[in-house]
């Protein structure tokens, strides 16, 4: 096995997975890795499958790979077909290179199809200690199954499809650790958006984050989903949680994971994925989890963060120029003034959705605030079930005639608002409170402005038509 | 790919921290199958007002600078999302090499994949190049990569690093993918390896 493979000293979980992964490597450090498990979504795959076409290769391991359509698809009944024709041909594209390469796809009638990020843990594609790529950033979300996942570009897309390999070196370890118990109200977004903001958007660069302490190990699979969702926030391409019961639980029965036997070898070796005592790493960084608030982004970037109970910080703090200005210009998009108290910002839009919070919890959150209310009468509120199983599973709740009764629309699965690329978006100015994982200038229409918050936090400034701090919450 | 050796250019200056993949090219050009003429959306919304005019205060509109080859930018550049589409757009308009204080590991990938070089420099270099950008064709700059340099107009010259493997694929404009299969061999071994010792993958 590499040289790099190490069993006398302490490592890291990181270190053991990228060990079990390298097929060969070169004397600088560059590696040639293995690739697992290869997710394929419809805007980043074009080109990739032209290039083999062009090149006359085949895909290396079609069973590997799992195609779904997520990021164009209407969210409205679909089944007369998509409208924009662009959309439309990208989605067809995906149809017709799943068919001519052999790999699985589910379609947008299909009710597996969902958001990629949703899907690949829903079926159990997503196992601990395996190498998970996509061309998407947001694949660090499968990294909560203790999988060394993350998001890559199309042409490495159409490296992993052509050899089921990816040329790559080693990142350094980086460790968060959120101790003690989550106060009511505050939940797994509120806790990464936390870290981004005690770390900043490039904290994490060069880096792969595990999440450990208290905080983390008592979150449900859900909750490290959407806190390794948002690890690409805080600059690393990949963020992993150690896998532990509630993993294999919830894991148990899913269409792609072993059976039997294989089952019981699979969970020995996944309990051999911790990092062990004393293992290095680069960086460590700390927090206290009792003493999180729930958190609103007030500008433009996933790293402006505040408590609800805060107000809008003043730039005329900050002493780099460049950094000054930065955020000088995200409160003049945003349209905010320092000092103005977050509990007084009106907003008219909310979503809740997305690969970061569009999972059955995050609707039984949103669902628990908003029953028996009205949304507000500025408001227009959607929700986006981040896959066909989770709408499914939903209705079969009741959270659907919950939404419907308090004025909330209650949409077909697809990654929507949370980047705006069908028709979902926000009208220039409009201002909404999402569950998404970027508030980019223009991510959710162009002049749209994004504040970052929990599907609880979004749900009740639905109702109220401002933001207000669910730990009040009735 | 095409091979990157050597390049001498006016260099936009674009002073802005954390641009990220959504303002290099938003979401609406990525609705393509093909990977070129996305240069239409490079910077859309600070390149072009609502009415589809262009917006001549932004730093690639002003004459000086509407043939710049490299970029000059503040700290974090390309953070986002993973779409191609934004090194396709910059190599697209003629950007062939992109100078900041950091860079999002994705997009810093990307840009190998695409014949472009990313510089990383330290602050206090970052300022002397900006300076020289916004001399425009008074104060062009000089990148070798076999040297590893960058020379400014007034003599300065900044040495910077670059991991190996990546110079030499870019030198030569080599494609990976073809470097890899010649290693099937060692990836079908692995794989038939792994079928004992990993079967449930
Ligand atoms: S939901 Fe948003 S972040 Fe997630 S994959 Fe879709 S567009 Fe990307």
């Amino acid at each position: 096995m590499s040289a790099s493979q190490n069993h006398g000293n302490p490592r890291t979980l990181y270190d053991k997975i990228w060990d079990d992964h390298v097929i060969s490597e070169q004397e600088d450090g560059t590696c040639l890795l293995y690739i697992d498990r290869h997710l394929v979504h419809e805007v980043t795959s074009p080109q990739a499958f032209e290039g083999l076409r062009v090149a006359g290769r085949k895909v290396h391991a079609p069973n590997r790979t799992l195609a779904v359509v997520d990021h164009n698809v209407p969210t409205t009944d679909r089944s007369k077909g998509i409208d924009d024709p662009e959309s439309a041909q990208q989605v067809e594209t995906l149809a017709m290179n799943a068919r001519d390469f052999g790999v699985e796809y589910y379609n947008e009638l299909d009710m597996r199809q969902g958001i990629v990020h949703v899907v690949g843990p829903e079926q159990g594609f997503t196992l601990p200690g395996t190498t998970i790529v996509c061309g998407d950033s947001h694949t660090s979300t499968h990294g909560a199954f203790g999988a060394l996942a993350h998001g890559i570009g199309t042409s490495e897309v159409e490296h992993v499809l052509a050899t089921q390999t990816l040329i790559q070196k080693k990142a350094r370890n980086m460790r968060v650790t959120v101790d003690g118990q989550l106060p009511e109200g505050v939940s797994a977004k509120d806790v990464v958006l936390a870290i981004i903001g005690e770390i900043g958007t490039s904290g994490g660069t060069g880096h792969v984050i595990e999440f450990a302490g208290e905080a983390i190990r008592s979150l449900s699979v859900e909750g490290r989903l959407t806190v390794c969702n948002m690890t690409i926030e805080g600059g690393a391409r990949a963020g992993m949680v150690a896998p532990d019961e509630k993993i294999y639980e919830y894991l148990k029965g899913r269409p792609k994971t072993p059976r039997g036997d294989a089952w019981d070898a699979a969970v020995r070796y996944w309990d051999s994925l911790r990092t062990d005592d004393g293992a290095f790493f680069d960086r460590e960084v700390v927090l206290d989890g009792a003493r999180l608030p729930p958190i609103v982004t007030w500008g433009t970037s996933p790293e402006d963060v505040v408590s609800v109970t805060g107000v809008v910080p003043d730039p005329d703090q900050i002493a780099d120029e460049m950094k000054r200005q930065a955020k000088w210009r995200a409160l003049d998009y945003i349209g905010l003034r320092p000092g103005t108290k977050i509990t007084d910002v009106e907003i008219d839009r909310v979503f809740i959705g997305s690969c970061t919070n569009g999972r059955i919890e995050d609707m039984r959150a949103a669902a628990r605030v908003v029953a028996g209310h009205k949304v507000h009468e500025r408001v227009k509120a959607m929700i986006v079930p981040g896959s066909g199983l989770v709408k499914q599973q939903a209705e079969a709740e009741g959270l659907d005639r919950i939404f419907r009764d308090a004025g909330i629309d209650w949409r077909e699965p697809g990654c929507s608002m949370c980047l705006a690329m069908n028709a979902d978006k926000l009208e220039p100015g409009e201002r909404c409170a999402s569950t998404s994982n970027r508030n980019f200038e223009g991510r959710q229409g162009f002049k749209g402005r994004t504040h970052l918050v929990s599907p609880a936090m979004a749900a009740a400034a639905a109702i109220a038509g401002r933001f207000v701090d669910v730990r009040d919450w009735r | 790919m095409d091979k990157f050796t050597q390049l001498t250019s006016v260099a936009a200056p674009l002073e802005i921290v954390n641009i990220d993949t959504d303002m290099i090219i938003p979401k609406q050009f990525l609705k393509t199958i093909k990977r070129t003429g996305l240069s239409r959306g490079l910077f859309a919304e600070l390149r072009f007002n609502e009415d589809g005019s262009e917006n001549t205060d932004f730093v690639l509109n002003k004459p000086a600078y509407r043939k710049a080859e490299i970029l000059v930018a503040g700290d974090n550049f390309g953070c986002g999302s993973s779409r191609e589409h934004a090194p396709w757009a910059l190599l697209d308009f003629g950007i062939r090499c992109v100078i900041s204080t950091s860079f999002a590991d994705i997009f810093y990938n990307n840009c190998f994949k695409n014949g472009i070089l990313p510089i990383r420099v330290t602050p206090e270099q970052l300022e002397l190049l900006l300076d020289n950008a916004r001399r425009g064709e008074n104060a062009r700059l000089t990148v070798d990569l076999e040297a590893q340099t960058i020379s400014a107009a007034d003599g300065e010259m900044i040495l910077f690093d670059i991991d190996p493997f990546r110079k030499h694929c870019l030198l030569n404009g080599l494609d990976d993918i073809g470097l890899t299969m010649e290693k099937t061999g060692e990836i079908t071994d692995y794989e038939t390896r792994n079928t004992t010792e990993r079967p449930w993958v």
